[in-house]
């Protein structure tokens, strides 16, 4: 799982500082800019630090009785990183299961229609289960294997993670349990019964604002209980160390395929990345390996859900605050009194008040930039390209179309924008056809 | 010497094992804490668990998680639960209070903030559940300058080398869980407890609490035999719970409960 910079070549190397340091003002520029070897040396990024941190965020904010539990899970992730054989079983899954490489597919209509830069997209929907979730699910499965652990539990919000839990589950014959929100199991029926054909046990669950955040907290009171013979597979790059940093590498499989892909299709680097952002995964996934790449922007793009204003909405890094919750430090959606308060998304999957601490360091950092669009703005863009290139997205990955459609027209059409399509919209057919008040 | 040393001392010097009942504040409302307090002092609690209501408890079990939802239903705000202990001060200088809760509503406030206040309104003690001693370095030292003790939870999952670290920032006494699980959990294993005790006591010179899963008088008898602290918190928030819609009686009904505690602790102890 080392990340592999080979492509970069030595001109990729000492960008990352200066990248930081140009912050929020740095614009999309083209790759001949950021091979300027004027720029400033300065150290590759290296983040987290052995505790979990990012700078201020991450870290290890959890109850005792986990503390050597995930010192022997971070233990075990190091030593199999550098294992020949987890890594070989580890790339065989994702290439025979998971049917990777996905592809790189340019949306030349949607590009030509929008009049501005040249949009690829990363094909994440086309894996097995239809999402980037699976990327993460297979690595930590093959890890709890390795482990000994008998009994996998997991959390789920949209249901795509449980459901990419429950099959790697299935096909390694292990027990597993799925905690989901008791408005989500209602909203997410059909993922609900997925996630029970391949075995699983979906638990309801009933506390708090019964959504994804709950859903987390059940899995962690799940863990304590039964953590001798327990592994739980975080869904996303939230959580205590090593969970960021883990489910990060795992991820960054998309990152490399992609960067590789581009320099193939285009002779060099896009001039920028977009990704939809609720915990992070699929976002840190595609970033990750471009990090150092200073000429190429990367955008965030949270969900505004009712818009910013309306206080409606899962966007944490552009109107929420820091502090601790789910085991890291990052940013929140809560009140005043440090209370986490309810989000609001049209996505499930984006419905989440805290996100991962990476991204928390890549927003302060400056590296990488973070806006939001509105359910209205996602929706728009899932009928734009569904009708425009036959191609039906998430409603998650639907926000980073969104942003797509702002930022195409700004650039040059000999500029490129590579798009995390991190999974396909069949699961939100319900949602869709509801807003348009029809019932299916 | 702080008001939690000293009451462990004084305990000791008596051959007495405490007794720490732990109530959520603002459950079932904000009146019923302060007067449930002095009852349970009355009862015999030695010193008082105080809960700060979060809206996502994750190291609780099902009984405590709805009674901080009961209370946070007409937010009970921390500056609130200090209220309560000063108001509860005005007629109790003796009686140990700790707060017991999450980090996010004492990281909003400021640690330096905080610790002053909680302080001023006469908190002796502080217990993180999210906050271990790898990430609380600059709680402890807020907490210190203010004179509050940082009180650390140590698990069946605590090795000899968590054991240290924790010892060297904890003050007061150190809180056993007894059990892997959440607060409210099944049943504790008396031969495995007494066994990680006294790994404890070989490592940590402070006073050792035992809780989680103590549920009746006769469990917490046969804890006292090994504890110097006996903590009890679902089975008195269940009780709790259940006069919901009487709170009137809530102060009188959980002083029976803990009278019957003590008077099985108080056996314990003599026998």
């Amino acid at each position: 799982m080392a990340i592999n910079h080979a492509e970069a070549g030595s001109e990729a190397q000492g960008q990352t500082q200066s990248a930081a340091q140009s912050g929020a003002q740095a614009k999309v520029q083209s790759v001949t800019q950021s091979e300027d070897q004027t720029a400033a040396p300065s150290e590759a990024y290296h983040w987290p630090d052995a505790r979990g941190h990012f700078g201020p965020y991450g870290g290890l904010f959890v109850p005792e009785t986990l503390m050597r539990p995930l010192d022997e899970l971070t233990r075990a992730y190091a030593r199999y990183l550098q294992d020949p054989d987890f890594l070989a079983e580890l790339d065989a899954d994702l290439r025979d299961y998971v049917g990777r490489p996905s592809p790189i597919y340019h949306a030349e209509r949607w590009s030509r229609e929008l009049g501005g830069a040249q949009i690829f997209l990363k094909r994440e929907d086309l894996n097995h289960t239809g999402a980037h979730k699976v990327n993460n699910t297979i690595g930590q499965a093959l890890l709890a294997k390795r482990m000994g652990k008998t009994r996998i539990i997991a959390e789920t919000g949209a249901g795509q993670h449980g459901v990419a839990s429950a099959t790697v589950a299935a096909r390694l014959g292990l027990e597993c349990v799925v905690y989901m929100g008791e408005i989500d199991v209602a909203r997410q029926e059909a993922n609900v019964y997925r996630m029970r054909l391949l075995g699983a046990q979906v638990v309801a669950v009933k506390s708090g604002s019964r959504t994804l955040k709950d859903a987390l907290n059940e899995a962690m009171r799940d863990w304590v209980t039964n953590v001798d013979n327990t592994f739980y597979i975080i869904g996303t790059v939230a959580g205590p160390h090593p969970y960021p940093a883990m489910v990060r590498d795992f991820q960054a499989v998309i990152g490399r395929e992609a960067r590789a892909q581009m320099l193939e299709r285009l002779g060099r680097l896009p001039d920028a990345l977009v990704a939809c952002v609720g915990g992070g995964s699929n976002a840190i996934g595609l970033f990750y390996p471009f990090l150092e790449d200073a000429g190429v922007e990367l955008i965030g793009v949270e969900a505004a859900g009712e818009g910013l204003a309306s206080g409606h909405h899962a966007a944490p890094l552009c109107a929420g605050r820091p502090g601790v919750l789910h085991g890291s430090r990052t940013y929140l959606m809560e009140d005043s009194d440090g209370q986490i308060i309810e989000t609001h998304s049209i996505s499930a999957g984006l419905d989440y008040p805290g996100v991962g601490p990476e991204h928390a360091w890549l927003k302060d950092s400056g590296r990488a930039r973070y806006v939001a669009v509105t359910d209205e703005e996602a929706l728009a863009a899932f009928h734009t390209l569904t009708r425009t290139e036959g191609i039906i997205p998430a409603l998650e990955s639907s926000h980073a179309l969104a942003q797509v459609a702002k930022l195409a027209p700004t650039l040059r059409k000999d500029q490129a924008i590579l798009v995390n399509l991190s999974g396909r919209g069949d699961k939100d057919m319900h949602t869709v056809a509801a807003r348009e008040g029809l019932t299916l | 010497m702080s008001r939690i040393a000293g009451c462990f001392a004084d305990l000791a010097a008596r051959g007495r094992t405490a007794l720490i009942p732990f109530v959520t504040a603002g459950d079932p409302d904000l009146a019923t804490t302060v007067p449930l307090m002095h009852a349970m002092v009355a009862a015999g609690a030695d010193l008082i668990e105080l809960g700060v209501p979060f809206s996502d408890p994750m190291a609780d079990g099902p009984v405590i998680q709805r009674a901080s939802e009961r209370a946070l239903a007409h937010h009970t705000r921390l500056r609130d639960v200090l209220d309560m202990v000063r108001k509860f001060r005005e007629r109790d200088a003796a009686t140990p209070v700790i707060l017991m809760g999450y980090l996010n509503p004492i990281e909003i406030l400021g640690y330096a903030a905080f610790a002053a206040q909680a302080s001023a309104a006469g908190v002796d003690g502080i217990l993180v559940v999210d906050a271990p001693p790898e990430e609380s370095g600059e709680l402890v030292t807020s907490l210190r300058q203010a004179g509050i003790d940082l009180v650390y939870l140590l698990a069946p999952t605590s090795d000899e080398a968590r054991i240290r670290t924790i010892g060297a920032v904890a003050s007061g006494f150190v809180y056993y869980v007894s059990v892997k699980g959440v607060t409210g959990a099944g049943h504790l294993d008396l031969a495995d407890v007494d066994a990680k005790l006294a790994e404890i006591r070989r490592l940590i010179p402070l006073p050792v609490g035992v809780g989680f899963g103590i549920k009746d008088a006769e469990t917490a008898a046969r804890v006292a035999r090994m504890a110097d602290a006996v903590i009890v918190g679902s089975a008195i928030v269940g009780r709790i719970e259940a006069l919901t819609m009487k709170p009137e009686h809530i102060p009188a009904a959980i002083g029976d409960f803990l009278a019957g505690l003590r008077a099985a602790i108080d056996g314990a102890d003599r026998a």
